[in-house]
């Protein structure tokens, strides 16, 4: 019976200003707090007047919304880390490295190079990787947008 | 060669797409709320098994596409819609259209946009933008989301229109054919079929995956995260959840306050004060959507992480799940003049 009534709720395990401050989206209370996004430009959301009718505003963005996006950033860095030492420990290929990389997952890399998926999967094998040929490799290379030597030594030239 | 076309800044891509294109085609009295509910794109849908970007596959809208599809079906606005193999075609086909004098909608990737920061490309290809012209090698790009009209040049164009993997756009292109004025009764129409195949998706799709339903489920779900996936995983889940509540094009709240707007127009058709009402109540719903979200914050920003907390986040969209289900109820019972 409880969460029939949010506002107990919230007030019992979120003691913080900024909770007040989302519970009911009036015009002037639409937050604007720095995103990435507000760099380029800002963004539309719908609110209520003081009239109760509905009306658009610009906003620069939303602390929650932009933790939630650094979340996902933060993971992104660890699994690139991540696939650098398996490269760097011979348990991988830099295709791995790459494919981490550019945030691609391996039906992305499939329909980026041509390649089918259990053959992507037996070029992340470093032994196999080695003796790929000239061709196969600019594949790849084309895919994640870097030249063969680079991709061969996972050196990033930030575009 | 330049269009003579109007850039509206919307919340969402594709609402902003439909109503700029269909605007410039005779059905001048549409607007970012009005396409979305004509157009049916509230929804909840949370696919089990599937995952992206590593997270859940939860959307709070329809499939990229049927928004602007059914939204000129309704308005019987008939539509060329064209998907090409060949990338030369593809802007054959685009110059064509400029020279016709027809601003037209394009499906891209958003991973090689140029404009978008980057924190915010990923390899996602439903996005959509307006084309309206070339002056020497740049396109005219009217992004909706976005406050000013932009350029993209041939090379750029191409690489997004030509995005791989899932939903990949294929060179998309699509533009109202003609011009036909659209009627007031048009309209009153277009928004009775809108809100009940609305009505109809949100709450009579079987299993607990999609409408009401799938919200509860998801709330279920939620409660078990933590056992199951660990703290630092359900966190991860949790801020793409948010991520698709909150990001760019919903709104806020999930497409809820768009949807409340909506209603809020559509009672200048219909003159049914229940309308009004209803459009309160989604209010309430964006308004839980958005404590959820503060609630899902304080999880994956490490603040607070106990199976209690866990417990009131599922219970949240347990809540809402019923709120709603009142009112696409109260929506399914109106009676229309």
């Amino acid at each position: 019976m409880i969460y029939q009534n949010p506002s107990i709720l919230g007030c019992l395990y979120f003691r913080n200003f900024q909770f007040l401050k989302t519970r009911i989206m009036k015009k002037e209370e639409i937050p604007q707090d720095d995103g990435a996004l507000n760099k380029l430009t800002k963004e539309v959301v719908y609110a209520i007047d003081n009239t109760g009718k509905y009306t658009t505003e610009l906003s620069t963005g939303w602390d929650v919304k932009i933790n939630a996006l650094d979340v996902a950033w933060k993971d992104i860095e660890e699994r690139v880390a991540a696939a650098k030492q398996k490269v760097l420990n011979k348990e991988a290929s830099p295709i791995l490295y790459f494919m981490e990389l550019r945030l691609m997952d391996i039906p992305i890399v499939a329909a980026y190079t041509g390649f089918w998926k259990w053959t992507i999967k037996q070029h992340i094998k470093p032994t196999v990787f080695d003796k790929l040929p000239e061709r196969k490799l600019q594949q790849y290379a084309s895919a994640f947008n870097v030249s063969i030597a680079d991709l061969k030594t996972m050196t990033v030239h930030e575009d | 060669m330049k269009i003579n076309f109007e850039h509206l800044q919307a919340a969402h891509c594709e609402n902003g797409v439909t109503t700029n294109l269909l605007k410039s085609a005779g059905a001048n009295k549409l607007t970012e709320p009005l396409s979305f509910g004509i157009g049916s794109g509230i929804f909840f849908v949370h696919i089990p098994f599937l995952k992206i970007n590593k997270g859940p596959a939860i959307a709070f809208r329809t499939m990229p596409g049927l928004i602007f599809k059914r939204t000129c079906k309704s308005l019987n606005i008939p539509v060329v819609r064209k998907k090409f193999s060949s990338k030369e075609q593809a802007e054959k086909v685009l110059e064509e259209c400029l020279e016709a004098g027809h601003a037209v909608g394009c499906q891209v990737g958003v991973y090689y946009l140029t404009y978008f920061p980057k924190e915010y490309r990923f390899h996602f290809n439903a996005h959509n933008l307006i084309v309206y012209g070339r002056e020497d090698d740049r396109y005219l790009i009217s992004d909706p989301v976005m406050e000013n009209v932009t350029t993209l040049s041939k090379y750029e164009l191409e690489r997004v229109r030509f995005a791989k993997g899932a939903l990949a756009p294929r060179g998309q292109l699509y533009y109202p054919k003609g011009n036909t004025l659209v009627t007031d009764d048009q309209m009153r129409s277009a928004i009775r079929h809108g809100i009940k195949k609305s009505v109809n998706d949100m709450l009579n799709i079987p299993f607990n995956i999609a409408g009401v339903k799938g919200i509860a489920g998801t709330g279920k779900k939620i409660k078990k995260w933590r056992d199951q996936l660990g703290q630092q995983k359900a966190g991860l889940y949790l801020a793409q959840l948010v991520r698709m509540q909150e990001e760019i094009g919903t709104g806020g709240g999930g497409f809820r306050y768009i949807y409340g707007a909506f209603l809020q127009e559509a009672h200048a058709y219909h003159h049914n004060d229940e309308l009004l009402e209803i459009s309160k109540i989604f209010t309430q719903s964006g308004d839980l959507w958005r404590t959820a979200a503060v609630q899902a914050a304080g999880i994956y920003k490490g603040r607070i992480g106990s199976q209690q907390d866990f417990n009131t986040m599922g219970d949240y969209l347990i809540e809402i799940s019923e709120i709603e289900k009142k009112a696409f109820q109260a929506l399914g019972q109106i009676k229309w003049q």
